[in-house]
Formats: C-alpha cells, structure tokens, sequence
C-alpha cells in the first residue's frame, strides 16, 4: 500500500496568481482534499479551499453575552443578594453604574472566545505537520505558495495527480511524507 | 568601526530614499521578509542596543530600589499629604495609560478604516501600549498604601463575605485597565504568530528555532487558517476599537465623579481621550524616528507615516485646546465659588508656571505642525513630539494637584512637593518601559512582515490596475 506511506503531493508556486488558478483546476477537477499555503492571506483561495459556515463569530458573540450577562448578574447578585449595602439610598440594583464594568467584561469573555476560537477551529497549537517534511516549505513563509492536494482525496493517484499539479504550472512538486 | 561606516552609509542611501509613498520602491515578499527578520536573527548585538539596554536597565534598578523602600517605609517617602492625596503616582499613571492608546488606536481603528499606513508602525505600538500599560499598571497598586492586598479589588469569594463596591470609577478602573492589558497582550500575540513561523523557518540557531516554533504554535499559513484568522483578527481589532474609548473614559471619570473644583466636569471622559490619543502619537513618533534611523528602516517607516503621525497629534492636540478652553468655560459658568477661584488659581496660583508651561507645549508648539515642510523635518517632528510627552505630562500635573490644593475649605489648602522617590520612581518607569522596548526590538519583529508582503501585493494589484508596471509584486529569486 505504497498511498498510505504519504501524505500528498506538495506543488510549489512562485505567484498568487499561478496558485489561484492551480487551485481553481484542481477544485474543478474534483480535488476537495486538498489545502493551499501561503505567506499572506490571499484573496480568492478560499472560494477553493476555505471553510465554509460561521463558527467563529457565532463562538465571539457568545463569549460577549457570556461576559455581559455574567458581570451584570455578579454585580446584581452581590449588591442586591449577597451583601445589601445601602450608599445614598441608592436602589441596591444600580444599573447604570453597573454598565461600565459589564461593558468591559463583555468585550473581555469576547476577546478571549475569539483568539482561544481561532486556536481551536484551526487546531493550534500543532507542533507537527506532515508539511514541515519538504525543505522547501520554510518558503511558504517567504515568498512561496504551495498547494498540497492531500493522499486522503478519492481522486488521489501518485502519478496523475503529479502530472496534474505539473499541469497546471507547478515549478516543483514533491512527495510529502506523513 | 566597520559597522559604523557602514550604517553611516546605509543611512546616507535612506536619506536619498525617503519617500511619501507607504513603502518604499522595489521591494519584494522576499526582501521584506529578509530585512525585518535579519535584524532579530543576527548574531551581533549592536553596540547602541547594548548602551541603551543598559542605560535603561539601570533605571529598572533604580525602580525596584525605590519600590522597595516604598514597601518598607510606606507611602510617607512620596511628597502626597493631605490635602494633595494623589500626586505623582496618579499622574504618572494617567500619563502613561494614555500614551498606550495609540498602539490599540493604531492597530485596531486605523485597521478596521483600512488605512495602509497602518502596516509599518502597528506592531512597535501594540507593543508600546503593552509596556506603557505595565507601567502605568504599577502606579494604583503601589498608591494603595499596603500594596500587597490589591487582590481585594477582584470579587473572588472572599472569608469577608464582601465585594468590590461595584459604583465606584475606581473599581471600574480596576476591571478596564486589566481588560484593556489582556486583550492589547492577545491582540498582539495573535498578530505576531505567522511572524513567529517566518522566524522558526529563518533561524539558523537551534534554541530560537525552537524558541520561535513554541510560540508560533505550527503555524504553516494555510488558507483556512487565514481565513478564521483574519475574521479573528478583525473581530478583535472590533473589540479593542470601543474599549480604548472605555479605558481613558473610565480614567476621566476617576475624576468627574467625585465633586472636587475643577475635576467635576461632564467634559472629562472625551477629552481624557483624545489627550491620550495626542501623547501616545507623541510618543510612537518619539520612538519611531530613532529606530527608522538605526536600522535603516527609512522604506518602510516612511516619511508618509510621520506626515500622518503629525497630522493626527495636530488634530488631537486641537481637541486638547478646545478642552483647556472649555475647562476655563465650565469654571465660571457653574457659578460656584470654588470653581471659579480653581480656575483662577490654576493660570495666576503658586502651580502656575506648570499651568503655562502646558499651554505653551500642548497648544503653542503644535501649531508648528500646520506646515508640511516642517511635519516631514525629522529634527522639528521629533522635538515637537517630546514637547507634547512633557506637556501631557503637566497636563495632568495641572490637573491632579491644583484641583486638589486649594479646594473648598481655606484652612484645608497646603503644597504639594514631589520627593526625590517620587521622581526615582518615575524616572524608573521610564527605564523600564524602554528595557522592555530594547528587548523587544532585539527578540521580536519589529514590523509585521506577513502584513508588509499583503501591502506589496495589494499596491501590486493596483498598480497592475492602473496600468503601471508593478513594483516587485512577483516573487523575488530566492
């Protein structure tokens, strides 16, 4: 089972433009296993290789309303509930001046879904990659853009798809190693 | 001697690039990449690097010696008495809190309106607005008195059974100035990871090359990731552009809220903001034009920057009169007795040598800044944006103690002298605040490299718009 002793078949790129359109072939072509890398966020790639749905916001407007609602409820509880203290004769339940602080809490269970939520949509921390294999790949966070069309895809064959990859303008495919 | 000529040469081939454009001419993904990384992953460690790290250093020491006897002796060492309860410690902490709001303005607002110049300057002023928050941090904790109880401002249950007293600006501080650290921290860790991933595959010494792979997580810049990365990015750049609006609100109603003569005014939080807003371009300028210099960044921080850095400490600083003048308004159309002879006391009272000092340097100065000519002279620009440090500064000097000296009741009037350990500490921060600038020019990149590629190819796509052939968009030989 010579497939399974590799990952996929990293093509090199030496524009954004050569990967856009690579990707767009392969898409075509029926590839959906496949992953683009890139030194900076290119546009167009994700129509391709993007991920669909909108986990992510979704996940931040959570932890905002989390946060808010958690810091109103703490301050409601504990000057009304827990421990009545009367200031003034201020009501125990003093909304506006509860306002600042369930703002800032609400920005800071947000801020906090949205780095923690992009670590864990994009499985990060992950120390190893089967990627990292190819010497070249260090030049993806230069100047280079690959586009690795992974073993895993049902249309995957060895020298096809090397062929393919060829095809549409890679100037060096390599073998990625698990 | 070698490096010398060669940065004095280096440096004469800058000053005939400097340009108005956002970037230099010529640049490739690949020469980007090079010089940014090359000046932390270079071995020698230049002789300026190490006169300065150890200049400053010696000020952190200076700092801890005066915390330490302050921890020993009490706040009795500082000149803060009644009827000036707040001296120094709180004007260093309003002054340092608000040179940090440029960083998040920077990086957050100046993203989210797309502006290009953003690119070259946003990283050095997140990290700015993370050192000089750290600096201001310090200042409320060791004003306490007994500063190893601060954890009684957290509601955490407690054997007391008692909570924070939730209507006070005071405790509001307590949750803005955290917040504001934790998500400046986040903010800028989540935009040095693909930075970090360039390093891991620059560095030819091991330990860094581990070092930098820990923290950049393996991170490989693949397309899905950039795209919840970039929604991450903006979400949070969202998120930071009202809470800096919080943060020196909060710290202005440290003030309004209370009922003392001339800090009792609804025109506090707005025009905390954009005093803040005026410093800390103050200060990104002040440490900007220095660095551009020595590492022969002139491409990259380029005279388009300044010209903009200008323009807007022109703005805030006009906002900054308005407000003087509306203080002087508010004091005599409150009618109140107080208000009014604060008003006076502050222009004509024993404190008004800082008074006009201030005006001189916040609005006098700055309206050197209407010319062009001189908003790109390096030499002015750079003066004027140390004169705006110090006459923020006064600012709150003005502020904190001639409000508090002489307030409602004559018999309880009496001077405030700062003490030498009011100035060592001071001075100390400012110390520490540039050792920590040191280490991170040295450690980290100093310019966000994966932003400055996405610039040269969205000038690329215009230019290949407009019909100019572009400069240096494909990738360079390697």
């Amino acid at each position: 089972m010579a497939e399974l002793r590799i990952y996929g078949l990293l093509a090199e790129f030496a524009s954004a433009a050569e990967l856009i359109t690579a990707t767009q072939r392969a898409h075509e072509r029926g590839f959906r296993q496949m992953e683009a890398y890139t030194p900076y966020p290119v546009e167009g790639l994700t129509e391709y290789v993007g991920v669909r749905g909108r986990r992510l916001p979704l996940i931040v407007l959570g932890g905002g309303i989390v946060g808010g609602a958690g810091a109103l409820f703490m301050q409601w509880y504990s000057s009304a509930i827990s421990y009545p203290l009367n200031v003034g004769g201020r009501p125990y339940a003093s909304w506006p001046a509860f306002m600042p602080i369930a703002f800032e809490s609400t920005i800071l269970v947000a801020a906090v879904a949205a780095v923690l939520g992009m670590f864990w949509l994009n499985g990060l921390p992950q120390p190893y990659h089967p990627v990292f294999n190819v010497p070249r790949f260090e030049l993806a966070s230069r100047d280079r853009f690959f586009l690795c069309i992974e073993a895993s895809d049902p249309h995957f064959d060895l020298v096809e798809t090397e062929r393919f990859l060829e095809s549409v303008g890679a100037h060096e495919v390599s073998v990625v190693k698990p | 001697m070698t490096t010398e000529a060669a940065r004095s040469r280096e440096s004469l081939v800058g000053d005939g690039r400097e340009t108005l454009e956002v970037i230099g001419p010529g640049h490739t993904y690949a020469s980007i990449t090079d010089k940014i990384s090359t000046i932390v992953l270079t071995q020698r460690t230049p002789r300026w690097w190490v006169v300065g790290f150890a200049i400053s250093f010696a000020l952190v020491m200076v700092l801890l010696y005066s915390v330490l006897l302050l921890f020993a002796r009490g706040i009795g060492i500082w000149g803060v008495n009644v009827p000036v309860g707040w001296g120094f410690a709180i004007i260093n902490f309003v002054w340092w809190i608000g040179i940090g709001h440029a960083g998040t303005l920077i990086s957050a607002v100046l993203l989210l309106l797309r502006q290009q110049w953003r690119t070259s300057i946003n990283r050095f002023a997140e990290a700015m607005t993370l050192f000089a928050v750290a600096c201001a941090a310090l200042y409320p904790i060791l004003h306490l008195g007994r500063p190893w109880l601060f954890y009684w401002l957290m509601p955490y249950p407690n054997t007391f059974n008692l909570w924070p007293q939730w209507r006070s600006p005071l405790v509001w501080d307590v949750f803005a100035i955290s917040t504001y650290g934790l998500v400046s921290l986040m903010f800028w860790y989540v935009g040095l990871i693909p930075d970090l991933a360039t390093l891991r595959d620059r560095a030819r010494n091991p330990i860094a090359r581990v070092l930098f792979g820990i923290f950049a997580m393996g991170w490989r810049g693949a397309a899905s990731h950039w795209q919840r990365y970039q929604t991450a990015y903006f979400l949070l750049a969202a998120l930071a552009t009202p809470l800096v609006i919080s943060v020196h609100s909060i710290v202005g109603m440290d003030f309004a809220f209370s009922i003392v003569p001339g800090w009792h005014t609804t025109i506090f939080p707005p025009y905390f903001v954009a005093g803040a807003v005026f410093s800390g371009f103050a200060m990104v300028v002040t440490i900007a034009i220095p660095l551009r210099a020595v590492f022969g960044l002139e491409d990259f921080i380029t005279l388009r920057h300044l010209n903009n850095m200008a323009r807007v400490i022109l703005a805030t600083g006009l906002i900054v009169g308005y407000g003087y003048l509306m203080e002087i308004f508010f004091g005599w159309y409150s009618g109140h007795e107080a208000e009014w002879y604060m008003t006076i006391n502050r222009a004509l009272g024993p404190y008004a040598p800082a008074f006009w000092a201030m005006l001189i340097c916040n609005v006098l100065v700055i309206q050197l800044l209407w010319s062009r000519r001189l908003r790109t002279n390096l030499v002015v620009l750079f003066i004027i944006s140390i004169v705006v440090n110090i006459g923020m500064w006064l600012e709150r000097f003005v502020i904190v103690v001639t409000s508090l000296h002489r307030d409602f009741v004559p018999a309880a009037w009496g001077m405030y002298y700062p003490t030498f350990w009011d100035w060592s500490t001071y001075i100390g921060t400012i110390g520490l605040f540039f050792a920590l600038l040191f280490l991170f020019i040295r450690v980290l990149p100093m310019i966000s490299i994966f932003e400055m590629r996405e610039l040269v190819s969205e000038r690329a796509e215009h230019a290949a718009d407009v019909g100019v052939t572009p400069v240096g968009a494909e990738a360079g030989d390697d």
